[in-house]
C-alpha cells in the first residue's frame, strides 16, 4: 500500500472514528472517549509509518503495535479494518458472543493485533520484550506501542521506563495519548502523571512533544524517533477525549459510556459532515 | 544413593545444558540469579540473559513480548514474587494469550526458613492452577527437575514450576519404577491400605512415612505428582479405587494446591475420604529450614499422622 499523506491521512482518520462510535454504539458498550483522542496517531501508524501487511498478518519483518490502552480497541479495530485486515462489516459484532471481537485486543483471535491487552499497565513491558527480541535476532523491525496518560500512573509502565532505556532500545517508539482525563475525572486531580517530559527524560528516553491531531506533528516526530539512536523514543500527544464528536469531547463521562440512539444520530451527523467535508475539498 | 543437590541448582544447570541445542531459550531474573541458579545460564550465554532488576511485573511483561516473538523464555524469582507479585501479568499478559512463557518460582513453601513468612510462598500452585491453560510443576529431586525443564522447553504454552532452596538427597534415579512424562505421575511404591500423593519435598518425606507405617502393618501406596496441573486423573482414581482413602502431602497450603486438586477429582468421581496434609490456613515463620517445616509437622511423621486418621474414615 502507497503511504497515505496530508488529507488521505484526516480522511481516513474521520472513516476510523466513525466506524469506532458505531462499533460502540452497536455494542452498546465500550470506549468511545480514548478511542476518539487516538484515531488520529493510530491512522499515522497504520497508513503512513508501520510496514504491515494485512495479507500476512504474522510476517515477521513486519512493525509491531501493542495497544497498551487496551480499552482503545475500537479505535484500533476500526484502523485495522481501514487497512484490510478483516471486513469493516465485522466490526458489528465488536463485543459481541457471537464474535471474537472482544472489549479488550485480543492477539489469538483477531488479525492484526500483535498483543493482547487491557489490564493498564502491561502492554509497555510486552513491547519491551518485542523490541528486546528484535534486537537480540538483528531483526530491522519497529516497535510501537501507545499508553494513556492515566495509565501512567500504574508502576509497571516506569519499570517498562527503566528496561527500555538499559537496553537501549531505539527500535521502541511509545505515544502517549495525553488527553487529561480518565474514568473518575481528570487525570489532574485522580493522579497527577505530569509532568511527563522531565519524567521521561529522567528515565533516559529521547522525549517528543506534540500535537496529537497535527498529522505534520506526528510523522515528524515519528521520523525523529527512527533518527534517534541509542535511546528509547516517547513521544507526548496532547489530544482532546472524544475529538470529533462535540458532546464527547474533553469530557471524562464519555470515557466507557456508549451513546443512546439520540445521541449516536448527532455523533454520526457530525463525523459524517467531517468525512463529506475532507472528500469534498 | 547419588547425593543431594537443591532442585535450583539442577534446574539451572539443565538450563545451561539446553542453551547450546534451544537458540531461541532466553533466560530473564529479577535481581535473583545467585539464588535462583539462572547464574550459570547467564555466564555461560550472557547474551541470552536479561537481568530485569527487581521489578518482576515487567520481566513478566518482558517475557510474554519475547515469546509472542517466537522465543522461549524462562522467568525467575522466588516463587512469592515470581507468582505472588506478577500474578495477574502472568494471568493476563501471559496465560490469556496461551504465550510459551515458563514461569519459574524458587525458594518455594516454608523451607525457605530463615527469610520467613514474607519469602515462603505456600500458595503459588493455588494461584497457578486457578489460571485457565496453565501447566504446574513441582519436581521432587534434581533427577526430576532435570526431567521437567526438560520436557518444558519442548512444551509449547504457559507453565510454571516450583523450585527449592533446600539440597536434599537425589533418589528417583535409583527407584527401579521410576519414569517421568510431564502430566504423569508416577507411583514410587505400591500399597492396599491408603495411598499418599505428595508433590516435591514431601514425596521424599512420604516414603520414609510408608516405612513408619510398615512397621505397624499398614500398606502405604505412595504417588508422586510432580505435574499438579493437568492432575493425572487416571493414576488418582485408580488409588483411590483400590486403596479407598487419600492422604495428600504439599509444602503448600491445605486450600488451592494438590489437597484441593485431588479433593475436587475424587469428590465428583470417586468419593472416599481425601485428607490434606500441609500448611493449614496460616503464614510462615522463621528458623532454620528443619525446624520450620518441623514447626508445621511437613516431616514423615505427620503424614504417618494424617494417614493413620485417615484409615479411621475409610469404610
Amino acid at each position: 500500500m502507497e503511504k497515505l499523506s496530508g488529507k488521505d491521512l484526516r480522511l481516513t482518520a474521520a472513516k476510523v472514528r466513525l466506524l469506532a462510535v458505531d462499533a460502540v454504539y452497536t455494542a452498546a458498550s465500550g470506549h468511545p472517549g480514548g478511542s476518539l483522542s487516538c484515531a488520529d496517531i493510530l491512522t499515522a501508524l497504520y497508513f503512513n509509518e508501520m510496514n504491515v501487511d494485512p495479507a500476512q498478518p504474522k510476517w515477521s519483518g513486519r512493525d509491531r503495535f501493542v495497544l497498551s490502552k487496551g480499552h482503545c480497541s475500537p479505535a484500533l479495530y476500526a484502523v485495522l479494518a481501514l487497512r484490510g485486515f478483516f471486513p469493516a462489516e465485522e466490526l458489528k459484532l465488536f463485543r459481541s458472543i457471537k464474535a471474537h471481537f472482544s472489549g479488550h485486543p485480543d492477539m489469538k483471535n483477531v488479525a492484526g493485533v500483535d498483543m493482547s491487552t487491557g489490564s493498564l499497565g502491561q502492554g509497555l513491558s510486552t513491547a519491551v520484550g518485542m523490541a528486546m527480541a528484535a534486537k537480540l535476532r538483528g531483526q530491522s523491525h519497529r516497535c510501537y506501542a501507545l499508553c494513556g496518560d492515566g495509565e501512567l500512573a500504574e508502576g509497571q509502565i516506569w519499570e517498562a521506563a527503566m528496561a527500555a532505556a538499559k537496553w537501549h532500545l531505539d527500535n521502541l517508539c511509545v505515544f502517549v495519548d495525553v488527553n487529561g482525563l480518565q474514568i473518575d475525572g481528570r487525570t489532574a486531580d485522580v493522579m497527577p502523571t505530569e509532568p511527563l517530559d522531565r519524567k521521561f527524560e529522567a528515565f533516559n528516553w529521547n522525549v517528543l512533544k506534540i500535537d496529537g491531531h497535527d498529522f505534520d506533528q506526528i510523522l515528524s516526530a515519528l521520523q525523529a524517533a527512527r533518527e534517534c539512536q541509542g535511546k528509547p523514543t516517547v513521544i507526548l500527544a496532547a489530544t482532546v477525549k472524544g475529538k470529533g464528536v462535540s458532546f464527547m469531547e474533553n469530557q471524562a463521562g464519555w470515557h466507557g459510556k456508549a451513546p443512546n440512539a439520540e445521541q449516536y444520530a448527532i455523533a454520526r451527523a457530525e463525523l459524517e459532515a467531517a468525512i463529506k467535508e475532507l472528500e469534498e475539498n | 544413593m547419588a547425593g543431594k543437590i537443591a532442585t535450583r541448582t539442577a534446574y539451572g544447570e539443565t538450563l545451561v545444558e539446553l542453551g547450546a541445542q534451544y537458540p531461541e531459550l532466553v533466560v530473564l531474573d529479577a535481581d535473583l540469579s545467585g539464588s535462583t541458579m539462572s547464574k550459570f545460564f547467564a555466564e555461560a550465554y550472557p547474551d541470552r540473559f536479561f537481568d530485569c532488576g527487581i521489578a518482576e511485573a515487567d520481566m513478566t511483561g518482558i517475557a510474554a513480548g519475547m515469546a509472542a516473538e517466537g522465543l522461549k523464555p524462562f522467568t525467575n524469582s522466588f516463587a512469592m514474587f515470581a507468582a505472588g507479585r506478577a500474578y495477574e501479568q502472568i494471568r493476563n499478559s501471559i496465560a490469556y494469550p496461551q504465550l510459551n512463557v515458563k514461569v519459574v518460582g524458587s525458594h518455594g513453601g516454608v523451607s525457605v526458613g530463615e527469610d520467613g513468612a514474607t519469602h515462603q510462598c505456600i500458595e503459588d500452585f493455588a494461584l497457578m492452577r486457578a489460571i485457565p491453560g496453565m501447566l504446574v510443576c513441582c519436581p521432587c529431586d534434581g533427577n526430576e527437575m532435570r526431567h521437567t525443564v526438560k520436557a518444558l522447553i519442548d512444551y509449547e504454552g504457559p507453565a510454571y514450576l516450583r523450585l527449592q532452596r533446600l539440597a536434599t538427597e537425589v533418589f528417583t534415579d535409583e527407584l527401579p519404577d521410576y519414569h517421568f512424562a510431564l502430566g504423569k505421575g508416577c507411583t514410587l511404591r505400591p500399597g492396599s491400605d491408603v495411598t499418599v500423593i505428595a508433590t516435591g519435598l514431601m514425596v521424599s518425606k512420604a516414603l520414609q512415612a510408608a516405612e513408619l507405617l510398615a512397621a505397624e502393618g499398614i500398606s502405604v501406596r505412595v504417588i508422586n505428582i510432580h505435574t499438579i496441573k493437568p492432575l493425572d486423573e487416571e493414576l488418582v482414581l485408580r488409588a483411590a479405587q483400590e486403596t479407598g482413602c487419600i492422604v495428600t502431602s504439599e509444602e503448600h497450603s491445605v486450600i488451592g494446591g494438590l489437597g484441593s486438586a485431588v479433593s475436587e477429582l475424587l469428590s465428583e468421581k470417586c468419593p472416599v475420604p481425601v485428607l490434606r496434609h500441609g500448611v493449614n490456613d496460616e503464614f510462615g515463620r522463621s528458623g532454620t529450614a528443619a525446624a520450620v517445616l518441623d514447626y508445621f509437622g511437613l516431616n514423615a511423621e505427620g503424614i504417618a499422622a494424617k494417614v493413620r486418621e485417615a484409615l479411621k474414615l475409610k469404610k
